[in-house]
């Protein structure tokens, strides 16, 4: 198990957006958060990479182990532990520089500046988010000239370039058509094999298609986390059932 | 004025309900735009007739009363009641130029840091102390800053370096506090407007705060921030009382810092009281204001570029 959660609380001022949640997520493998809109699963994704801390008025309560260690002891260092743990956000958000300096930042952030080494890690990161056929030509090109699924596999690329174990998506596809959607879905099953994917997804039947394991959330609780198969096939809770029939939310 | 006249379904209904329904909303239309066409009217007639009037006045000289135009940009000399009267108008330039660019250069990196404080660093304190404080500056009246110099600034540098104190760096000094509001404010703004995404793509990367700020707010808003450096320097090469009060109004090009000069804008104020109407000194106060108004259309232009490439 490379995440360990244990009875995490967390709170926005008064209200408890996390009730204690318990929960552990194992390597190479697919995890899909589900559940309503407000259920807490994008802010239990942003605390795997502290990504809450800047929010002014949170709280935290219990341990978030990350490969053994716990994230939120007072030792960690945030930015070692965030190129550890790699984010793609729901909407697509290449920073105004080149495509290979867009991929490039987060290397030369951590000190990588040989450019021998830099382009090979730009061509490695591109072609693992499949996108290197399409710019391989057009490199210095900004990124914002390229089309909103080709900008998502670039900021997952931009991601891997930083060499993380884990991966964290934020609804990562929903802002894009379903062709961008098929190959950013593609590719998450494809960088699995190397890589541990945390996903929120407001889509079921996407979690149902890509993911090993689904763990459905409602009201800031984990209702249930299981194999994906099973948590479809035959739930155990009433509710995690009343949801995936389309009952409600 | 296209307005619609056939309507497909009020002749289907033929009710006289629809139709005066329809007379009113063009008649409130038509009041609307009198009231708006008018205040547009009103502006460019205003706009138009300034100009005007000060082309009218400003050309004179070179027209009519026998002043080259050269003699006024490149001549040294100023003695507009002299034999014969010199009309040479590069100290005033040169000082316009010196006090507003150097004032820019104080306070332009001040401004950065102050508006990055106040996004990055420590936003409520930034909204609910700073902004306030560096608005309140922005309204205090020019004389107050002229008096501040000439009261503060002046004796400090004519206690630590050599000169009288009044002169150039006074002047500079003076101004980069006017135009720091101005700067503040518009790069506050932009980076303020900056999306929230851009910050997270490179916070989730491991960047530092100082890492974000420097390799993506920083050069991600430049056309914007270059903007409010440029109005500022519009602002601070207009000022005439404050300048007026520090820099000496000595009609030379100075050789140093320290040194007295003057600038368009103090050599308007301080001889046009004393001229006759019509007169060729009077004239040729308008032609420095006509070069006054032509460097204003350069500065806004130059805003104008800036603001296409931020959009691009």
């Amino acid at each position: 198990m490379i995440i360990e959660i244990e009875k995490l609380q967390l709170y926005y001022g008064e209200f408890q957006a996390l009730k204690n949640v318990d929960l552990s997520i194992p390597e190479r493998s697919v995890t899909a958060f589900i559940g309503p809109s407000g259920c807490g699963k994008s802010t239990l994704l942003r605390t795997l990479n502290r990504m809450n801390d800047s929010i002014p008025g949170v709280r935290i309560e219990g341990t978030v182990s990350i490969q053994g260690r716990d994230i939120y002891a007072s030792d960690t260092e945030v930015e070692f532990l965030r190129k550890r743990v790699g984010m793609v956000f729901q909407q697509p958000n290449p920073f105004p520089k080149s495509i290979y300096d867009n991929v490039a930042y987060g290397p030369r952030l951590h000190g990588r500046t040989k450019k021998a080494e830099l382009d090979e890690l730009v061509e490695k990161s591109l072609r693992s988010a499949s996108l290197w056929e399409e710019v391989k030509d057009v490199l210095k090109k900004s990124a914002w000239s390229l089309s909103g699924g080709q900008q998502q596999r670039l900021c997952i690329a931009r991601a891997l370039a930083v060499e993380p174990d884990i991966l964290l998506m934020d609804e990562s596809t929903s802002a894009l058509d379903p062709i961008s959607t098929t190959k950013i879905e593609e590719l998450t099953r494809e960088l699995c094999k190397q890589y541990t994917i945390v996903m929120v997804t407001h889509n079921m039947h996407q979690a149902a298609r890509i993911s090993d394991r689904t763990v459905f959330f409602l009201n800031g609780e984990v209702v249930e986390a299981a194999d994906t198969q099973t948590l479809f096939s035959s739930p155990v809770d009433q509710r995690t059932e009343d949801y995936i029939s389309g009952r409600f939310g | 004025m296209n307005i619609p006249t056939s309507n497909v379904q009020s002749s289907a209904e033929s009710g006289a309900k629809p139709r005066e329904r329809k007379q009113r909303h063009v008649a409130e239309e038509i009041r609307g735009k009198i009231y708006v066409y008018f205040c547009v009217l009103l502006m460019i007639v205003t706009i138009f007739s300034i100009v005007y009037f000060i082309a009218s006045r400003g050309l004179a000289p070179f027209v009519s009363q026998g002043v080259a135009l050269k003699d006024m940009l490149l001549g040294l000399k100023w003695k507009p009641e002299g034999e014969p009267p010199l009309f040479g108008a590069l100290p005033f330039l040169f000082g316009s130029f010196a006090t507003s660019l150097f004032a820019a250069i104080i306070a332009a990196p001040l401004a950065f840091c102050a508006s990055i404080y106040m996004t990055e660093i420590m936003p409520k304190f930034g909204k609910t102390v700073l902004q306030p404080a560096i608005e309140l500056l922005a309204g205090i009246p020019s004389v107050v800053y002229g008096f501040v110099g000439l009261s503060v600034i002046v004796p400090f540098l004519r206690d630590t370096f050599p000169g009288q104190g009044v002169g150039v760096l006074a002047g500079a000094l003076v101004l980069s506090i006017m135009i720091l509001p101005t700067i503040t404010t518009i790069a506050t703004d932009s980076l303020r407007s900056l999306p929230n995404g851009l910050k997270e793509g490179s916070y989730a990367l491991g960047a530092t705060r100082w890492q974000t700020i420097s390799r993506i707010i920083l050069p991600t808003t430049l056309p914007s921030l270059l903007t409010g450096v440029v109005l500022g320097i519009a602002r601070a090469f207009g000022e005439a009382l404050a300048v007026q009060m520090v820099i000496g109004n000595a009609p030379h090009i100075p050789h140093s810092l320290f040194e007295s000069a003057t600038t368009l804008t103090s050599i308007i104020t301080l001889e046009m009281g004393n001229t006759t109407s019509g007169s060729l000194h009077n004239n040729a106060l308008w032609s420095l204001a006509l070069i006054l108004l032509m460097m204003t259309f350069l500065f806004v232009f130059v805003v104008r570029m800036l603001e296409r490439r931020v959009k691009r």
